[in-house]
């Protein structure tokens, strides 16, 4: 009877199935594609790291630490900075992260050069490997030279890929790659600079690296000095990788869910017109359980059946992922396809449609035989008892759902409450609205108008459920659009003189005057020149540090231990920081002890305040300071912050070095500026704001392209749900058209009463979406980026009415068989 | 008399499958102006089929149908609209009201499209003929059969229509309802001088009209005027 009653609604089924087909597309590919992810990271964990471990160190290494990195015997290591680099043939400099080799470094994956040899004889011919979009961008050829400080190198290849490093993590500074024999001619490594030691190590098979990294790591750590196994790299890539995973699939649980209220709603109307034919059954001796049956049946079928189809496009669309994640992943993802993620595909296809279908189909089991002679609207919704219980039964799967994909109850609860509020919004949004219209129904607007109006509260109508999935499409992209605004305004370098946009950075004490007088003779302004001082702390509150980091009980943070900080002195505050705590000092006053200003983050995870003490190592000497104010910084803002303020007269003759910005005026300048001061000062490097804020939004646009992608999938759900929708009311709009046509109804006036309609809906639905995305959006820019919010206008001006269109175009796709229909047909059918 | 209506051999065929059903084979007859005219026949005579067929809601086979002096195989879909706007009302036996509507909206609607700008004053003065002058904001859900054929009524005669088609208009109404509405009609036609053509089982109701035409099997059994005058 089941198969038999699906037959001759199948095209409506099949609409229903296809509400949720998206999701589980969208569940089970991301699933696969993580699974896969992590199988890789796995596989390939020795060959990210190119090594079994690595020890590294921000300075060159303590004589202890070099003695265990000796006694290890490294084999192959490097020392790398990032500093400026030339091409003599064109005069173009640019910023690159300089990589000194030696030895055959990767002992695991390999260096991808072109030409491929390059790789294997850049050592012994004495040349530069040079990052090949680097090269693309200068029109440089290997062959050419390159000058980094005062050497200059012939470029032996093109970088395409080292292990261990991402295309998003080169762009700012592009990888250069040198024989480590080179370093000294290049008179780089001077004081101040920014520079790591990295030791390579290929260990035997026997040796269990987590045991060795628990005896080594904490010796190293006391040595300023860090020890990174190929296994726990591996692990911190896989959980990064796995928060992304998460975040894609409560985006595609999004969709799932989206594609259930949709099944929700049309299982509705679709069993409201088929209770008098369960009345009709009833009558002739069907039992509840038998009529109930018939339509769960049909509904658990679908659901299978969607399922199916859903994961089997979930297997093809996997293999897409890695495309769009190329940029972000640092190797090639292999493809397999496990069984796990395509049974809970099927299950949640089955279970889903099931529970959501659930509510209306209980109306089936209550509905009585004497509602063949007059369906009651009431009578049959079914004791509020069972609602409650299905209603319950959906959040805990909701819950229990989200639980399994983030592995945390506090943010599982926390997202099925935001979701279910933004559903709540919506459709609040969208019920209050049309109460609104009801209330103040525009009377004096034409018949057509008003009909149009009407219709959104046509008996049977979907207005609630067609503004959720359009509002929620919009709301998803809208919000993307606002966000990525809010980060690009907040990076933003304007474009005028009394704002930085160059930073000249590693400038010595004795290159000071020179760089300002270089800057005065072009009319470019030194907008501010900041000394730095770089120290490690030695004690805090009375205790050493080398003790704290032996206390496993100290909630200090790891590192504070370790960091060298960059500190600087002055005697007035800068408009990104403000005091919140003690009081600011401007001047050392004489016999007084040193009253240092730190930032709240640094307060916080040294666990310290106003009145405590600290020991600073300054380059050898130490010098007890108290701790007199503490800042809050806006990090976010692009100028030099410090975590760490000395008052004027104490630091101004420890060894220092300058940070000095600028502002140029155009792209020409900048270049020229550059080239000018790594002709004369090679180890200087330059920062052009401008060129970081291309990477910027480079970036966003990456990251925005994978959220679209995924918003997609839920705009695609919305707008079957919404053909599903239409499908499911046509036999009433053609019986409404048709009684207008007999009363003398012109066709451009249906035509406009159904068009209007649309427009009604995509217009209430995108713009509910899109004020909601400027709430949320208003609230993460003042709460989270703190950033006054301008918003833009595109939103406005593209996607509402482009979504609206979009509206209007599937809606009027079946008017032909509307306006087609013969009236007399229509009109002879009962009802 | 001048006649509203023409029916000269009209043929309708349905297409089902492979089988081709005649639903209506050479049906020739005329209406006068003002006259009150009934077609009676068995269910599966063709009656439905032939108030639509006269009324432009579908194109026959075969045939010509001339309503108020307007061949309607020469008008286009949106002419024949426009002529039933003007000229015809339609009474069915299912009420076909609009859902949305209440009953002065509903009543309004062929007002409404003819761009009128009295239509509501016009329609509550139809709805206060039929008696539901105080039900006017009352949705269709919410009224009776009796009531709902009643609001169908005053449509019906809101554009003052030279004919008038009632497709069994009292056969989802008890007795006493059903003669309300029957009375109703004949009034209004009395009144307005609106052509009747009502299709009807109903042999008592189709003897107070001036002619009647029986049906069999998609065939004109009987063409015959009654006494009533």
């Amino acid at each position: 009877m089941a198969w038999r009653d699906a037959k001759a609604s199948r095209v409506r089924l099949l609409l229903f199935m296809a509400s949720i087909i998206l999701g589980i597309a969208a569940v089970v590919s991301i699933q696969l594609f993580s699974s896969n992810l992590k199988d890789n990271i796995k596989l390939q964990s020795k060959a990210l790291m190119g090594a079994d471990y690595i020890i590294d160190s921000r300075q060159l290494p303590t004589a202890r630490a070099q003695a265990i990195i000796d006694s290890l015997q490294p084999d192959a290591s490097e020392v790398n900075f990032v500093s400026m680099v030339a091409f003599p043939k064109n005069g173009g400099t640019k910023l690159v992260k300089v990589r000194a080799l030696k030895g055959d470094f990767p002992f695991y994956g390999s260096i991808d050069t072109e030409p491929a040899s390059a790789a294997a004889n850049y050592q012994d011919s004495g040349g530069a490997l040079v990052d090949a979009t680097l090269l693309l961008q200068f029109n440089i050829k290997p062959g050419d030279s390159i000058k980094v400080g005062e050497l200059t190198l012939s470029i032996a290849g093109a970088l395409k890929a080292i292990p261990g490093s991402t295309a998003i993590s080169t762009s700012v500074a592009p990888p250069v790659i040198i024989p480590n024999r080179f370093v000294d001619g290049t008179e780089l490594l001077q004081f101040g600079s920014r520079k790591e030691y990295q030791y390579f190590y290929k260990a035997s098979d026997s040796l269990n690296l987590s045991k060795f990294e628990q005896n080594i790591g904490p010796q190293l750590e006391a040595e300023n000095s860090d020890l990174d196994t190929h296994t726990s790299t591996s692990a911190q890539l896989g959980s990064r990788y796995d928060n992304v995973g998460k975040f894609l699939n409560l985006a595609a649980f999004i969709a799932l869910l989206l594609g259930c209220i949709g099944i929700a709603s049309s299982v509705h109307i679709y069993i409201k017109e088929k209770l008098r034919a369960v009345a009709v059954l009833k009558c002739m001796g069907a039992s509840r359980k038998q009529s109930f049956l018939i339509f769960l049946i049909q509904i658990a079928g679908i659901g299978l059946a969607g399922g199916l189809i859903g994961s089997l496009i979930g297997v093809a669309l996997q293999t897409v992922f890695p495309y769009i994640l190329e940029e972000f992943l640092p190797f090639a993802v292999e493809i397999t396809i496990s069984a796990q993620p395509i049974l809970m595909g099927v299950f949640l296809g089955l279970f889903m449609s099931v529970l959501f279908a659930l509510l209306p189909l209980l109306r089936t089991w209550y509905v009585s035989p004497l509602d063949v002679l007059r369906v009651d609207e009431q009578a049959s919704q079914g004791p509020k008892k069972a609602r409650i219980i299905v209603f319950a039964a959906i959040l805990i799967f909701l819950f229990l759902f989200s639980f399994w994909l983030l592995k945390n109850a506090v943010y599982a609860l926390g997202f099925v409450v935001a979701t279910l509020i933004t559903f709540a919004i919506l459709a609040g949004i969208s019920i209050g609205f049309m109460t609104l219209i009801k209330t103040y129904f525009p009377k004096r607007w034409g018949f057509t108008t008003r009909q149009s109006l009407l219709n959104l509260f046509r008996p049977n109508n979907q207005t609630v459920v067609l503004v959720v999935a359009i509002g929620l499409g919009t709301f998803l992209i809208s919000t993307l659009y606002f966000t990525k605004d809010i980060l690009l305004a907040k990076t933003e370098v304007e474009q005028s003189a009394e704002n930085a946009n160059m930073i000249i950075l590693d400038v010595q004490t004795d290159q000071r005057a020179a760089v300002e007088q270089g800057l005065n003779a072009r009319n470019l302004p030194v907008l501010d020149n900041i000394p730095l001082v770089t120290m490690r702390m030695h004690k805090i509150k009375a205790q050493l540090v080398n003790n704290i980091r032996q206390d496993s009980t100290s909630e200090i943070r790891g590192w504070i231990l370790n960091h060298e900080f960059r500190t600087t002195y002055r005697d007035t505050l800068i408009d990104s920081e403000a005091i919140i705590a003690g009081e600011w000092v401007s001047e050392l006053k004489t016999g007084k002890p040193v009253v240092i200003s730190i930032s709240d983050n640094l307060a916080e995870d040294a666990k310290v305040g106003v009145g405590d003490a600290i020991v600073f190592n300054v380059q050898g000497v130490l010098m007890e300071t108290t701790i007199g104010s503490i800042r809050k910084v806006d990090w976010g803002q692009l100028q030099l912050n410090f975590s760490i303020v000395f008052p004027k007269g104490v630091l101004e003759q420890a060894p220092q070095f300058n940070v000095i910005t600028t502002s140029v005026p155009d792209e020409a300048a900048s270049a020229e500026i550059q080239r000018d001061l790594v002709a004369q000062f090679p180890n200087v490097s330059v920062l052009d704001l401008r060129q970081v804020y291309t990477i910027l939004e480079d970036i966003l646009d990456k990251i925005a392209w994978i959220i679209n992608f995924m918003a997609f999938f839920s705009i695609l759900t919305g707008i079957i749900v919404l053909i599903g929708s239409v499908r499911t009311s046509k036999y009433q709009r053609i019986k409404e058209s048709v009684l207008l046509r007999t009363l003398g109804a012109k066709n451009t006036q249906i035509l406009k009463i159904s068009a209007l309609e649309y427009v009604f809906l995509g217009l209430l639905g995108s713009l509910v979406g899109i004020l909601l995305a400027l709430l949320s959006s208003l609230g993460l820019a003042l709460l989270v980026f703190k950033e006054p919010f301008v918003p833009s206008l595109i939103p406005f001006l593209v996607f509402l009415p482009g979504i609206t269109l979009l509206v209007l175009a599937i809606g009027l796709s079946n008017i032909q068989t509307v306006l087609r229909s013969s009236p007399l047909e229509v009109l002879r059918r009962e009802g | 008399m001048p006649k509203i209506l023409k029916i000269t051999g009209l043929e309708k065929t349905y297409t089902s499958g492979n089988r081709e059903l005649t639903v209506l084979q050479n049906i020739s007859f005329e209406v006068e102006k003002g006259q009150t005219f009934s077609i009676v026949g068995p269910s599966g005579s063709g009656k439905t089929t032939l108030l639509g067929l006269c009324a432009g809601l579908d194109n026959p086979n075969a045939g010509t149908v001339e309503l108020c002096g307007q061949d309607l195989s020469r008008l286009n879909e949106d002419q024949r609209a426009q002529l039933r706007n003007k000229e015809v009302g339609f009474i069915f036996q299912n009420f076909q009201l609009l859902p949305t509507l209440t009953a002065l909206e509903n009543v309004s609607v062929p007002l409404e499209l003819q761009g009128d700008k009295d239509a509501t004053k016009k329609s509550m003065a139809l709805l206060e003929k039929v008696g539901l002058a105080d039900r006017y904001d009352h949705y269709p859900s919410q009224l009776s059969g009796g009531e709902q054929q009643r609001v169908a009524l005053a449509r019906a005669f809101a554009n003052a229509p030279s004919i008038l088609f009632a497709d069994e208009p009292t056969g989802n109404l008890d007795e006493e309802t059903g003669e309300k509405v029957i009375q109703l009609l004949f009034d209004l036609n009395t009144e307005a001088g609106t052509t009747l053509v009502i299709i009807s089982h109903d042999l008592d109701l189709a003897n107070r009209t001036q002619q009647i035409l029986r049906l069999k099997g998609g065939q004109i059994l009987t063409n015959q005027r009654t006494a009533v005058l």
